[in-house]
C-alpha cells in the first residue's frame, strides 16, 4: 500500500467517521444527563430526509441543515415530554422515535417527490461542497506534511470542522463549566442538584435539545454533504453504532472521537477490498467486511472492552422523595 | 434586656395528602444559637414539616419566619437563600465527583468552573479550621466513608451561608464513635452562633446535646420542653402517648443444652476478601447470645452463613448434628425445615418484597409448607387467613393482608418478618438489626417477643449494632471485630465502655 492510498483511506475514515461522531456527541449530552437515547438513529434519519427534502426544494443546503435540525429537535422534545414530563420508559420512547422516523420519512418523501422514498439527486448550492483550507494548493507539493494537509486536513465540508471543533468545545463545556458540572450531576444523583435549588427539569431538556441539535448536524450531514439526496433508511445503523461508541469511550468526548474514528476506519477500509488484499495477501469475503464495524458493536456492547459505568441516574425519571 | 427574635418561628403549619393530615397547626419557636431537637415516631410528620421547611412541600395554611422576618419558601432555592440549610438523612452526593465539585454544585460563581473552585478550597479551609470538620477537598466521595460524607453535608450548607442547620436523623448510619464527632462539630456550631434543628428517634440523643425539645406525634406538636427539664420516660411517655418501658425486663436466662456449637467459622467473600477470619461460639437452649460490633466487621457474613445463603470453612453444629456449609446439601430452605429462623439484617433487600403484599411475604420461605397447599397449588386462601392471624398476634397496623408492604411504616415490617419467623416456632432463631429503624413503641413489643421466645426455651443469636439494645437484651455478649470475636462479657460485668474498646480491636488493659 503507498502512501497516497492510505492518504486516501484516512480521508474516508474522516468522512465516515463524522456523522457517527456527531450522533455519539448527541448520545454523550443527553445521556451524562440522565436520559439514555436509543433514539439517535430515528432522529438522524428525519433530519436526513427534512435537509434533503429542503435542500432540494430551496436549493440552500443551509436551509436544509436548518431543517433537518428543526425535525430532530422536535423528536427530541417528542422524547423529553414521554421521559421528563411524564417519566415514562426512556426506552420505549426511543424505540418508537426509530420507528416513527423510519415509517414516515418514506412515506412524505413518496408524497412529496414520488421517487419511490427518496429525495431527487442534489446539485449545486444544495450540496455542501469542500472546503478548501487556505494555503492548501501552495503547500501540496511539499514533501510529507504537503499531502497530509491537502488531502487529510483540507477538502472537507464545513460540518466536518464543526463536528471536530465540537469535541473540545464538549469537553470545555463538560469539565471546566458551570452547565456542564450540573448537567453530570443530574445524570449521576438528580436529587443533589434538586436540593441545590435548580431544577432537574429544566437541565434536562436543555440535554435533550443540545442532541437533537447534534443528532440534526449528523442527518444533515449524510444527505447533504456525504451524499446527494436522501435515500431509504439511510442512516444504517449509524445511531446504533454511535451508541457502542459512546460506550466504548465510557461517556467521554476525546475518547469517543477516537471509537468513531475506529468505527469509521473500519468501514472505510470495507470500501476498498482491494486494498486488503493486496496489504495481508489473501482476499477477504467483501460481505465480511462490511460486517465488521457492527460485529465490533456487538463485541463492546457485550463488555468485552472492560466495565464501563454508566452515569447511574441513567435511564431513571427523578421523582423527588418525600 | 429584650429576648432576640427566633432564628425560626413556624405559625400554624397544616399540609394533608388527600385524607391524611401529615401536619396539623403546628407552630415551634426555634432560639438562634441553640440546638433545638424534634423527636417523634416515624409517620408523626417531622419530615413533612422539614420539607415544608426546604420548600419541597408548600403548606396549605401557616406561616414561617426567619430571624424575625416573615418568609415563603416556595422552592428549595428560597431556602437557600433564607440561611435553610438541610443535612438530610439520605446524603445527596454525587458519588464520582470530589468534595469540592460537590461543595460548589448549585452555587458556583460564574459560568467558568476555574474561580469557584478555588474560592471554595480558601472557604473549605477556614471552615475546616473554624469548626473541626475534617475533609480531604480533592477525595471523591465514593472513596470516602459514611463520617466524612456527612461532613460534606454540612459543609455544603456552610458554604451556602447557613444560618440555620437541619439534621434529619444524622446518626442512622453512623458509628458510635462517629457520632460522638458529629456531637461535637454540632457543639461547635452553636458556639459559634449557628442555630440547629436535630431531627431524630433516639431519645438518647435528644437529652445529650439538645437545649429544647418538641415533641410531635400524629402530625401535632404534642409539647415543646426545656431538655433539662424533661427525663427520657417522660419525653417517651409524650411520644407515644401512653408509658414505655425503655429497659427490657426479663428474668435471669436459664440456659439448656448447645444448641449451636460454631467452630472456626471462615467466610470468604465474593471479591476473595476474608471477611470472617475463625468465629468460634456456642448458643445455648434458653439463652440470647448478643454479637456487638461496629457494622461491617464481619457480623453480616456470620449471619449469612449460618442461615445457607453464604459459603463457609470451619464446623457448624446444630443440636449435635454436623451442618453442611458447602451450600450443597443444606441451604437457607434446608435450615429452615430443620427449625432455624433467620431475620435478616436488611429487611427490605433481604427479608421482603417490597411490592409484594403481606400475605405474599408472609408465605416467603415456607411455600412448600403443605398447609399453604392444595394439590399442585398454592392455597392463596389458606395463606391470606394465616395471615391475618399472624399480622394480628403481632399488632401488624393497619391489619391489611392485601397490602403491598413497601405501603407498611418500618417497624410494622419488621413485625411482618418476625412474625413470619417466629409464628414457625423455631428452635434457634438468627436475628440481625432486629430494630434498625423502628419506633420505640415498636422497639418495646419486638424485644419483649424475642425474649419470650427465649422463656419458652429456644436458643437466639443476636446481631446489632446498637450498644443499648446488646447490653439490655443479652444474656451472654461476644465482641466481634475485624472478622474475629475479640472475647465474651457478661452484660452485668461489663459497661459500654469496656465494650466500645473491643469493638475497635482493644482490650481494656492494653488500652
Amino acid at each position: 500500500m503507498d502512501s497516497l492510498t492510505l492518504l486516501l483511506i484516512l480521508d474516508s475514515t474522516v468522512r465516515l467517521a463524522i456523522p457517527l461522531l456527531l450522533a455519539c456527541l448527541a448520545g454523550l449530552y443527553s445521556e451524562r444527563a440522565g436520559i439514555f437515547d436509543i433514539g439517535l438513529e430515528g432522529k438522524m434519519l428525519a433530519a436526513a430526509f427534512m435537509s434533503g427534502a429542503v435542500a432540494f426544494t430551496s436549493g440552500s443546503a443551509w436551509l436544509g441543515l436548518l431543517a433537518g435540525i428543526g425535525a430532530s429537535v422536535m423528536l427530541s422534545l417528542v422524547h423529553g415530554v414521554a421521559s421528563i414530563t411524564f417519566r415514562g420508559n426512556q426506552l420505549i420512547s426511543g424505540v418508537a422515535i426509530n420507528f416513527l422516523a423510519a415509517g414516515l420519512t418514506v412515506v412524505v418523501a413518496q408524497s412529496w417527490f414520488g421517487q419511490g422514498g427518496r429525495t431527487p439527486q442534489l446539485t449545486g448550492d444544495a450540496r455542501f461542497e469542500p472546503i478548501t483550507l487556505p494555503f492548501a494548493d501552495a503547500i501540496s507539493a511539499q514533501p510529507g506534511i504537503g499531502p497530509i494537509y491537502q488531502e487529510l486536513l483540507s477538502g472537507h465540508t464545513s460540518i466536518v470542522y464543526i463536528a471536530l471543533l465540537l469535541v473540545p468545545v464538549t469537553w470545555v463545556l463538560m469539565y471546566r463549566t458551570r452547565f456542564g458540572l450540573r448537567l453530570r450531576a443530574v445524570g449521576e444523583n438528580p436529587a443533589s442538584v434538586d436540593t441545590a435549588g435548580i431544577s432537574v427539569v429544566r437541565l434536562r431538556y436543555m440535554a435533550v435539545v443540545i442532541a437533537g441539535v447534534l443528532c440534526g448536524l449528523a442527518g444533515a450531514y449524510l444527505a447533504t454533504a456525504l451524499q446527494a439526496g436522501f435515500v431509504k433508511d439511510m442512516s444504517a445503523g449509524r445511531g446504533f453504532i454511535a451508541l457502542a461508541a459512546l460506550i466504548f469511550a465510557k461517556w467521554r468526548p476525546w475518547h469517543a472521537l477516537f471509537a468513531c474514528l475506529l468505527f469509521g476506519f473500519l468501514q472505510a477500509m470495507a470500501l476498498r477490498p482491494d486494498v486488503i488484499e493486496s496489504t495481508i495477501g489473501i482476499s477477504v469475503n467483501g460481505q465480511l467486511l462490511d460486517a465488521l464495524p457492527y460485529i465490533l458493536t456487538v463485541v463492546i456492547l457485550a463488555g468485552f472492552v472492560g466495565k464501563a459505568i454508566p452515569p447511574r441516574a441513567g435511564g431513571e425519571p427523578y421523582v423527588k422523595e418525600r | 434586656m429584650t429576648n432576640p427574635a427566633p432564628a425560626l418561628e413556624l405559625i400554624g403549619i397544616c399540609k394533608a395528602f388527600g385524607p391524611v393530615q401529615a401536619n396539623k397547626n403546628i407552630s415551634i419557636r426555634v432560639m438562634p444559637g441553640t440546638i433545638h431537637g424534634i423527636i417523634g415516631e416515624n409517620g408523626a410528620g417531622k419530615s413533612t414539616l422539614m420539607s415544608i421547611l426546604y420548600g419541597f412541600y408548600k403548606a396549605d395554611a401557616g406561616e414561617i419566619y426567619v430571624a424575625g422576618r416573615k418568609t415563603l419558601i416556595p422552592d428549595s432555592q428560597a431556602a437557600i437563600s433564607a440561611g435553610i440549610g438541610m443535612v438530610f438523612q439520605h446524603f445527596k452526593l454525587v458519588e464520582n465527583f470530589t468534595v469540592l465539585e460537590n461543595l460548589i454544585l448549585g452555587a458556583e460563581d460564574g459560568f467558568m468552573l476555574g474561580k469557584s473552585i478555588s474560592k471554595a478550597r480558601r472557604l473549605l479551609k477556614s471552615l475546616s479550621e473554624d469548626y473541626g470538620l475534617d475533609v480531604d477537598p480533592d477525595a471523591k466521595i465514593e472513596d470516602i466513608g459514611v463520617g466524612m460524607r456527612q461532613r460534606v453535608e454540612i459543609l455544603k450548607a456552610l458554604y451556602r451561608q447557613a444560618d440555620i442547620l437541619i439534621l434529619d436523623e444524622p446518626t442512622g448510619t453512623l458509628t458510635p464513635a462517629e457520632a460522638d464527632q458529629l456531637f461535637r462539630i454540632l457543639g461547635r456550631l452553636k458556639d459559634e452562633g449557628k442555630t440547629i434543628v436535630l431531627i431524630t428517634h433516639k431519645l438518647r440523643e435528644i437529652m445529650d446535646v439538645t437545649d429544647t425539645v418538641s415533641v410531635m406525634r400524629a402530625g401535632e406538636m404534642a409539647a415543646t420542653v426545656k431538655t433539662s427539664e424533661v427525663s427520657p420516660p417522660e419525653l417517651a411517655e409524650i411520644m407515644v402517648g401512653r408509658k414505655v418501658l425503655l429497659s427490657v425486663v426479663k428474668e435471669p436466662a436459664t440456659p439448656g443444652p448447645k444448641m449451636l456449637e460454631v467452630r472456626d467459622l471462615k467466610v470468604v467473600d465474593n471479591y476473595g476478601v476474608e471477611r470472617l477470619k475463625g468465629a468460634t461460639f456456642d448458643v445455648r437452649a434458653g439463652e440470647i447470645l448478643g454479637i456487638a460490633g461496629v457494622a461491617g466487621n464481619g457480623q453480616s457474613e456470620l449471619l449469612e452463613a449460618l442461615a445457607g445463603y453464604r459459603k463457609a470453612t470451619g464446623s457448624v453444629k446444630y443440636k449435635g448434628n454436623n451442618v453442611d456449609l458447602s451450600g450443597v446439601v443444606s441451604n437457607a430452605m434446608g435450615r429452615r425445615t430443620d427449625g432455624i429462623a433467620h431475620v435478616p439484617e436488611d429487611r427490605q433487600s433481604e427479608g421482603l418484597i417490597m411490592d409484594f403484599m403481606a400475605w405474599e411475604n408472609i408465605a416467603l420461605g415456607y411455600h412448600l409448607d403443605p398447609e399453604y397447599r392444595n394439590g399442585m397449588l398454592i392455597d392463596n386462601g389458606a395463606i391470606r387467613e394465616d395471615t391475618n392471624q399472624k399480622m394480628d398476634r403481632f399488632d401488624v397496623r393497619p391489619q391489611a393482608s392485601q397490602l403491598e408492604v413497601k405501603n407498611f411504616s418500618g417497624g410494622n415490617q419488621q413485625k411482618i418478618v418476625l412474625a413470619r419467623e417466629i409464628e414457625r416456632n423455631p428452635d434457634l432463631l438468627l436475628i440481625g438489626q432486629p430494630t434498625r429503624g423502628v419506633d420505640i413503641g415498636a422497639i418495646e413489643f419486638i424485644h419483649k417477643q424475642i425474649v419470650a421466645l427465649r422463656d419458652q426455651g429456644k436458643a437466639i443469636l443476636l446481631v446489632s449494632v446498637e450498644l443499648d439494645e446488646i447490653l439490655s437484651l443479652s444474656d451472654r455478649i461476644a465482641v466481634m471485630f475485624d472478622g474475629r470475636i475479640m472475647g465474651e462479657r457478661d452484660p452485668k460485668e461489663t459497661d459500654e465502655g469496656e465494650l466500645g474498646l473491643m469493638m475497635a480491636g482493644m482490650t481494656r488493659g492494653a488500652a
